[in-house]
């Protein structure tokens, strides 16, 4: 048994809420009264077939999509139409992409200094710091003045975790991650990630990545047309699944 | 069963083309007589160039007249020029009206002020070409070069003379009015595809109909209008320069294609480097001037600068409001008794300063391209 932080106790406030959120992508139904509670600390894995709306789900807990029905609150802050509430949300949640999203025009260094800059009005220098501190962390630290086209993948995707990172955010989300890796630089990321885990961050993580699940997991979630089908510990989830669906989409992508 | 090497095997160089012959000499064979048929056009085109060069450079440099004497009178006697029409060139024309070709109808005695305003434009160019000058400084040194342009066009001040506006002409006013042009453009072009892209709809919609109703009808027509319309709606006494309408009627018109260009650029960038900035927290402002037109405006370079270079010869057609630019100003010369019938040499003369100031642009942008994308390659 792997060593996990624990998690927060359920008295505290949770870090993050959804209520009953539904979304629609004109008439297509995409999130059906989807509910969830994350708590400081817990890390939550979000697998599913494609189209099921996983990664709807959490595009819309920092409002890059917008739900129409149903409360998202994130450390006390509902997601609404209002600007400052978005920038504010936005701020502690920081987002990990499947195509990583560098800026390719900027270097390593430029790239991880340019929000903390604008954003937390952090000076220079102390960004520029701040910014080779996290790329040490996930052990790039020797790329700092190349541009990411420069870089592989797997570097480029340390680069994206070390850039969100930068932010101090209190969330971390996770959309695939690995999925546009090759294998042999999958492991790379995922080490970067499990250490993260470790250090206490709240994250959620859309992945297919079953092992990584059972090492980092709290609560696994098992999304299938657009709602919330199943859930548990990674324990109960993979030894004992409940649900038909579940039984046959684990035994898809345990299979091979 | 194929052995398996233990070791890398040593990278070679590729086998040498061609039977030994210099790489020069391999490549002409290759390309230009590699077959009959590649042989035999590649003989003709060889034949027509090297006639159409004989004939330019016969015409143009060896049959040349180059000046022509005075007659009893003071003006220049075009004799010997006519006779030689069609044979060789009168550049005597170019020597004879360079001045009023390059400076209008400005005072003979002034003209080294539009010479310098030349010069000034040129340097402005050149300085900011080089991207060791791309900081905040450029902008001081593009006010105060345009400043000195001004009160050297105008006087007034400072012991000169005045100069009215009227009487300024030829390639000062198209690079006035180019310049002027582009600067202004520019930016609006920026404002109008971003607010074309906005969600709300009264911003998105006026941007749409200007850019729609200024692509749907000609520059020739937007000057007219800028030109007679326009004073129309002013209160009773107030005018506004002619030159100046003439330069808000360029920049509204290149702003409105420029600006479809640059959307394109908006559009071509993938939605991800929205979203991650997006994620980052980054505000509108900060994201779209970091992010985004950066990347957007390097897409965008070549249908720019194909605006730019449009632009410059669009200034020509000021001359429905009476404005005399470059080309006007070469269409007036050879209205002079003396000098008509050689309009070929006046618009080949001028055909060239288009030529090498448009080609420079070409040229530049590709440069731009070359180093912008420096970050693309690993």
């Amino acid at each position: 048994m792997s060593t996990k932080a624990q998690p927060a106790s359920a008295g505290d406030r949770p870090m993050i809420e959804l209520r009953k959120v539904n979304k629609w992508y004109g008439d297509f139904h995409v999130l059906r009264d989807v509910d969830l509670t994350v708590y400081s600390g817990q890390k939550l894995v979000v697998c599913g077939p494609s189209g099921s709306g996983k990664s709807t789900m959490i595009r819309c807990i920092n409002r890059l999509e917008e739900h129409q029905e149903g409360a998202i609150v994130v450390d006390g802050v509902e997601l609404t139409n209002d600007l400052r509430n978005i920038e504010q949300v936005r701020r502690e949640v920081g987002m990990v992409f499947q195509q990583f999203n560098l800026f390719p025009h900027l270097t390593v260094l430029e790239n991880l200094t340019l929000a903390p800059i604008w954003v937390r009005k952090v000076p220079k220098k102390e960004a520029e710091e701040s910014a080779m501190y996290f790329l040490e962390r996930v052990r790039i630290p020797e790329q700092a003045a190349k541009y990411p086209g420069q870089l592989s993948g797997g570097q480029q995707q340390r680069v994206a975790i070390a850039r969100s990172l930068c932010m101090k955010p209190k969330v971390m989300l996770f959309d695939e991650p690995t999925s546009a890796l090759d294998p042999e630089m999958i492991k790379e990321v995922l080490d970067v990630m499990v250490e993260l885990a470790n250090e206490g961050m709240t994250m959620i993580c859309v992945t297919h990545e079953m092992g990584f699940a059972r090492t980092v997991a709290d609560n696994i979630l098992f999304m299938d047309k657009g709602e919330i089908v199943e859930q548990g510990p990674p324990a109960t989830f993979f030894a004992a699944p409940k649900t038909d669906r579940l039984k046959t989409f684990l035994s898809q992508i345990l299979g091979h | 069963m194929a052995t398996i090497p233990q070791t890398p095997t040593v990278m070679r160089r590729p086998p040498m083309a061609g039977l030994g012959g210099s790489p020069a000499l391999d490549w002409v064979r290759r390309n230009l007589f590699s077959t009959w048929i590649n042989t035999a056009v590649t003989l003709l085109l060889a034949y027509l160039a090297l006639r159409a060069i004989y004939g330019v450079v016969s015409w143009g440099l060896i049959n040349a007249i180059w000046t022509v004497p005075l007659t009893a009178t003071g003006t220049p006697d075009t004799k010997v020029c006519r006779e030689l029409k069609g044979i060789g060139a009168c550049w005597a024309l170019i020597s004879e009206k360079h001045r009023f070709i390059f400076f209008g109808t400005y005072p003979y005695e002034q003209h080294w002020r539009p010479l310098i305003c030349i010069m000034l434009f040129l340097a402005l160019y050149s300085v900011s070409a080089m991207r060791r000058f791309w900081n905040s400084n450029l902008i001081y040194i593009w006010i105060v070069g345009l400043t000195t342009i001004a009160i050297l066009m105008w006087g007034g001040v400072f012991g000169l003379d005045y100069v009215e506006n009227e009487r300024w002409g030829g390639l000062v006013i198209t690079l006035i009015l180019a310049t002027f042009g582009i600067a202004f453009a520019f930016p609006l072009a920026i404002a109008l595809a971003l607010g074309r892209r906005s969600k709300l709809p009264a911003i998105s919609t006026f941007c749409v109909t200007y850019i729609e109703l200024i692509r749907g009808v000609p520059l020739i027509s937007v000057l007219f209008m800028a030109s007679v319309m326009f004073p129309l709606f002013l209160p009773e006494g107030l005018t506004i320069d002619k030159l100046l309408r003439a330069q808000v009627g360029i920049i509204l018109f290149t702003a409105a294609y420029l600006a479809e260009v640059i959307r394109g650029g908006l559009q071509a960038l993938p939605n991800g480097q929205y979203e991650a900035a997006d994620s980052l927290g980054l505000p509108y402002w900060q994201k779209i001037a970091f992010i985004i037109l950066p990347q957007a405006l390097r897409l965008v370079i070549p249908p720019m600068v194909n605006s730019f270079i449009g632009l410059f010869k669009d200034t020509s057609l000021v001359v429905i409001i009476g404005i005399f630019d470059l080309l006007n100003a070469a269409k007036t010369a050879i209205v002079d008794p003396a000098w008509q019938g050689f309009g070929v040499e006046a618009y080949v003369f001028v055909s060239i300063i288009y030529f090498v100031f448009c080609f420079a642009m070409s040229k530049y942008s590709q440069g731009l391209e070359q180093e912008f994308n420096k970050h693309q390659r690993r």
